[in-house]
């Protein structure tokens, strides 16, 4: 499965500036060792160590957030657009 | 309450709006609303609002206009650095429109005062610039239940919600927790646009306004995503959680928190 996936500006570091990248993955948590293998570095921005996706940070297949679907099992499908979307504060 | 005749001509371009006229006028002109940092989003939320008409427009902010604040924080100018923000906002506020009253809070919202600050508002708007303000405005909110405006900004990208306490998600049903300080670039560090600011500052306004207008659809139950440097606005769906922390059906978050302040450069100013 090839999938877009939507960086935000404060990960772009890892994407060489790049705020759209294509990966493979079946799913989620495939599709997140495919960003890491990529992008050495993403993959700790993203999860805490246990794995779990970090509580500021939230995964969104085509504009659905993942905590309400399968978490990382969420499956992915050709086509389908993945957006990484971090907490922001500033004002 | 009924419209002078100078209010008529100030206002008419929209109460000449379908769903609005002087009954939406009257309702604009009896609102109370509080700002929550006059900085970058809360300056543009600011003068739409007086423009607009709000009858109550209470402003919170602890900090003094520094230049490095001007490239976006419209509401200050040249000869207000080093006054304080909540001072030359009133000031600005008032010079646009003397039928908004302007409620000026020179301090730091904490645990303490935040539920009697906003207690006496219809709607509040979040424009800090820091997680421990943005988690303590939004439980507040929920524990009072008053509607919230959200919005943030960092480099080029900006984000903005509408919460209805009770019926659509808060912050914490979309990020039920802030970043472990340290490790989120914050304020100072990052930099701005000036216009992004702006672009996110105008939404909230416009929320505001068709909450109290009662016009349209509120940015509830969804993020609005901007992008500057595409032009792109994004929306993603926001559910409201049933284990959220503090709107869920089980609250584990019953009083407020001060959390750790995350901004290191700000931590040295202050010391």
């Amino acid at each position: 499965m090839s999938i877009t996936v939507r960086i935000p500006t404060p990960l772009q570091k890892f994407t060489k500036n790049k705020s759209e990248v294509t990966v493979e993955g079946k799913d989620v948590r495939e599709l997140i060792e495919n960003l890491e293998k990529n992008f050495p570095g993403i993959k700790e921005r993203l999860c805490e160590e246990n794995g779990v996706l970090r509580r500021f940070i939230n995964i969104y297949v085509n504009e659905e957030d993942i905590r309400f679907l399968k978490m990382d099992k969420t499956p992915l499908n050709d086509g389908d657009e993945v957006s990484i979307i971090p907490a922001i504060a500033g004002g | 309450m009924s419209l002078n005749n100078e209010q008529i001509e100030r206002y008419s371009r929209q109460i000449l709006l379908p769903n609005v006229g002087g009954k939406g006028q009257e309702k604009l002109l009896n609102a109370k609303v509080l700002i929550i940092g006059v900085g970058g989003l809360g300056s543009p939320c600011a003068v739409y609002l007086a423009c607009a008409g709000i009858g109550k427009l209470g402003i919170v902010d602890s900090d003094s206009v520094e230049l490095n604040n001007l490239q976006r924080q419209i509401l200050h100018s040249t000869k207000d650095v080093g006054r304080p923000k909540v001072e030359s906002a009133k000031e600005r506020i008032n010079a646009i429109n003397t039928d908004v009253e302007v409620i000026p809070f020179n301090l730091r919202l904490t645990s303490e005062n935040i539920l009697d600050i906003i207690k006496d508002y219809d709607i509040i708007v979040d424009g800090s610039d820091n997680f421990p303000t943005r988690y303590l405005v939004n439980d507040a909110c929920v524990l009072l239940k008053k509607p919230l405006s959200h919005g943030g900004i960092f480099r080029f990208d900006g984000q903005a919600i509408t919460i209805l306490p009770g019926e659509s998600a808060c912050y914490r049903c979309l990020f039920p927790e802030p970043p472990p300080p340290g490790l989120v670039p914050s304020c100072q560090e990052a930099g701005i646009l000036g216009a992004v600011a702006g672009v996110i500052g105008t939404i909230q306004a416009n929320e505001v306004l068709k909450y109290i207008l009662g016009l349209g659809e509120l940015l509830t139950e969804k993020l609005l995503v901007f992008n500057a440097l595409e032009s792109s606005f994004r929306q993603v769906k926001v559910l409201r959680d049933p284990k959220c922390p503090v709107c869920g059906e089980t609250p584990t978050i019953t009083k407020l928190i001060d959390y750790e302040e995350f901004c290191q450069l700000r931590r040295k100013e202050t010391e």
